[in-house]
């Protein structure tokens, strides 16, 4: 294989398996960070690689509400295990954001520190799915969107790039096709993987989506992809719809809107935590909580953002008390945002079927069997 | 501030193991910045020294557990313009709580040689069932910075930052993976407050809820998990249950379901 074939961005290319720590170390010679799966602590999550590390080989997951094992497998696939409990969300809004800090001086004058963050590092996310780019497509409306954008989310943003894999081994817990944002990455990734492995062959179609990602594959040897490439690529993805368990029942967004009052709400309350997991490992889930915090002396006095959920009582907390009490209207308040008012909010839905919330559950509530039975016990039929 | 004197603090111990008051001691680099904003008055863990009240702030740990400590505890509240109850015996009565639903004369038979020199309350007994708290600081031991927290937000007279929502948000924040889901270790953080900085499940083991119930915790709920999906017995879930914090409420009343006891009427109003 050569690495001189001049791909294009639309093109695709193929490189072989054994190319992967290549692919890995273009990215750190195109002064990337690189941000990719690990198996750590019994799953896999999203870290940074040092100079030494590289993709996992052999691993799977399992996954159903409230379970998540990660297995190690003696086969040489690198891709077979689906998203973990960590979004890429915590890198372009952090957990714990330190917004400024103002400093006390001398004769009741201050200073203020700038915002962070100053620059923003290059980074490459390797290994993300369909649904996490679909989930970023969804963060931009977030946070920008025409009324107000974040400018350490644009910083990050800007400067990140992404190395996507079409899944070809959906976990139980997935539902994306039916929420038509994968299993095949259609748009925002620079380069998208497909696993193609065979008795003989064991390759990956690289589809070059940005100039960025031209780029990175001309720094690995590949060779440009035929048809028959292509075709074998499509019948992964045809495979991993099939494959498919779970699904959201169509036309969520208005079935919330006339269900407000559904006695299923009752139900799932007395299962919910209100831990706030679900929210926690959502990839779009954006709220949070700005506090200031004071040093002892009072001269130095940090604003900091951090992430909150709609399942914490104070979150609701205006003047005079908390609004959302009850488990009930906590769970019925995340639902309905996710799946219908975010429509009417940034014109998308906030769920792109990574099945997260139903896997990182204490208790497997399961937010596609929850939209089931409010659709089952619909209160009124939708006007024709 | 020059020449306005500086906030008074007390420390007082009722039944309890000290480590919530060494918490202070352990504050280490921020200690001299603490004695240097507030005047240690009365802190006999630190020092003989004693000045009298009244107190600016008093911090008060243990649980009540005699006749006599509702009486002194009533004269700290009396001494001191904040209260701030800390540690899990002085919010929920603390392990020994476990005496409230056991037979306490029993107990005192079995512990000394002569019991009848033994005088005690049948429960253990949390601050705020006695007299008013301003603020009660979970834990055991309390979190070091949330201690250095309260003191500094009441230093510039604001309200502390001190979450009442649950260990997982710790957890998720911190990039911990879940025990529970993960590995199947029982875990009380879900229904546990957050503030101990995630110390278990970052060592893989599950959260015991040294922190207590967090806001409306369902602990019914992941008690029918444990015993459903986790399959632990009943008598597994009530020892989860039931330890630093025997005596609070969402605790208590689940974990006696849990073995088939029910909270009797004399429980339910010691727990409040």
């Amino acid at each position: 294989m050569s690495a001189e074939t001049g791909a294009l961005v639309g093109d695709s290319a193929v490189l072989e398996a054994t190319a992967l720590p290549a692919l890995i170390q273009a990215l750190r010679d195109e002064g990337y960070e690189v941000i990719g799966p690990t198996a750590r602590d019994g799953a896999i999550v999203f870290s940074e690689y040092g100079p030494a590390d590289s993709l996992p080989v052999g691993y799977e997951d399992s996954q159903e509400g409230g379970r998540y094992r990660l297995i190690k497998t003696a086969g040489r696939r690198v891709f077979d295990y689906v998203v973990g409990p960590k979004s890429l969300k915590e890198w372009f809004w952090p957990p714990r954001q330190p917004l400024w800090t103002a400093r006390r001086g001398g004769r009741g004058s201050y200073t203020i520190d700038p915002p962070d963050p100053k620059v923003a590092p290059r980074r490459a996310f390797v290994g993300v799915r369909a649904c996490d780019l679909a989930a970023m497509a969804v963060n931009d409306r977030t946070f920008d969107n025409g009324d107000f954008a974040d400018p350490a989310y644009l910083k990050r943003r800007d400067n990140a790039i992404f190395i996507s894999v079409d899944c070809a081994r959906p976990a139980a817990t997935c539902f994306c096709a039916s929420m038509n944002t994968g299993p095949r990455s259609s748009s925002g990734f620079d380069l998208a993987l497909t696993e193609l492995e065979d008795a003989d062959t064991h390759v990956f179609l690289v589809r070059i989506g940005t100039e960025a990602g031209a780029k990175v594959v001309a720094r690995v040897p590949h060779r440009l992809s035929v048809e028959s490439d292509l075709e074998r690529a499509r019948a992964v993805v045809t495979q991993a719809v099939a494959r498919m368990e779970r699904s959201m029942v169509p036309g969520i967004d208005a079935l919330l809107k006339r269900n407000f009052t559904h006695p299923r709400w009752t139900t799932v309350a007395e299962r919910c935590l209100s831990c706030g997991n679900c929210t926690m490992v959502c990839p779009t889930c954006f709220c949070s909580d700005v506090k200031d915090h004071t040093s002892l002396t009072g001269d130095v006095t940090t604003r900091v953002r951090s992430w909150d959920s709609c399942f914490t009582l104070d979150h609701s907390y205006v003047h005079g008390g908390a609004l959302r009490q009850s488990r009930m209207s906590r769970y019925r308040q995340w639902m309905t945002h996710k799946l219908s008012s975010w429509w009417d909010q940034f014109g998308v839905s906030g769920c792109t079927g990574c099945g997260r919330c139903i896997t990182w559950c204490p208790v497997g509530i399961d937010i596609t069997e929850e939209a089931r039975a409010i659709a089952e016990g619909d209160l009124t039929q939708a006007a024709e | 501030m020059a020449g306005a004197r500086k906030p008074r603090l007390a420390v007082h111990k009722f039944a309890s193991c000290d480590g919530c008051q060494l918490t202070l001691l352990d504050c280490e680099d921020q200690l001299l910045d603490v004695v240097g904003e507030i005047e240690i008055a009365y802190f006999l863990e630190a020092t003989r020294q004693e000045i009298r009240g009244p107190y600016d702030v008093s911090l008060v740990e243990g649980s009540i557990t005699t006749a006599h400590d509702i009486e002194r505890v009533r004269r700290v509240r009396a001494q001191s313009k904040m209260l701030i109850a800390i540690g899990s015996c002085a919010t929920a009565g603390g392990v020994q709580a476990l005496r409230n639903t056991a037979d306490i004369d029993a107990l005192a038979r079995a512990v000394y040689p002569n019991p009848e020199y033994f005088q005690t309350l049948t429960t253990s007994t949390a601050i705020q069932d006695h007299v008013k708290v301003d603020f009660e600081l979970r834990g055991c031991p309390i979190s070091r910075e949330q201690l250095i927290e309260v003191v500094s937000a009441y230093l510039t007279r604001r309200k502390p930052n001190i979450p009442n929502y649950s260990q997982c948000m710790e957890c998720k924040q911190a990039g911990t993976v879940c025990v529970m889901v993960a590995h199947g270790t029982p875990c009380l953080g879900p229904v546990t407050q957050a503030g101990c900085g995630n110390v278990c499940p970052s060592c893989e083991r599950g959260c015991y809820g040294c922190f207590g119930p967090k806001e409306k915790a369902n602990a019914k709920s992941l008690a029918r998990w444990f015993e459903g999906s986790l399959g632990l017995s009943g008598r597994q879930t009530h020892d989860l249950y039931r330890t630093f914090n025997a005596g609070a409420p969402a605790f208590c009343e689940v974990g006696l379901a849990a073995i088939g006891e029910k909270t009797d009427e004399t429980v339910a109003e010691v727990t409040r």
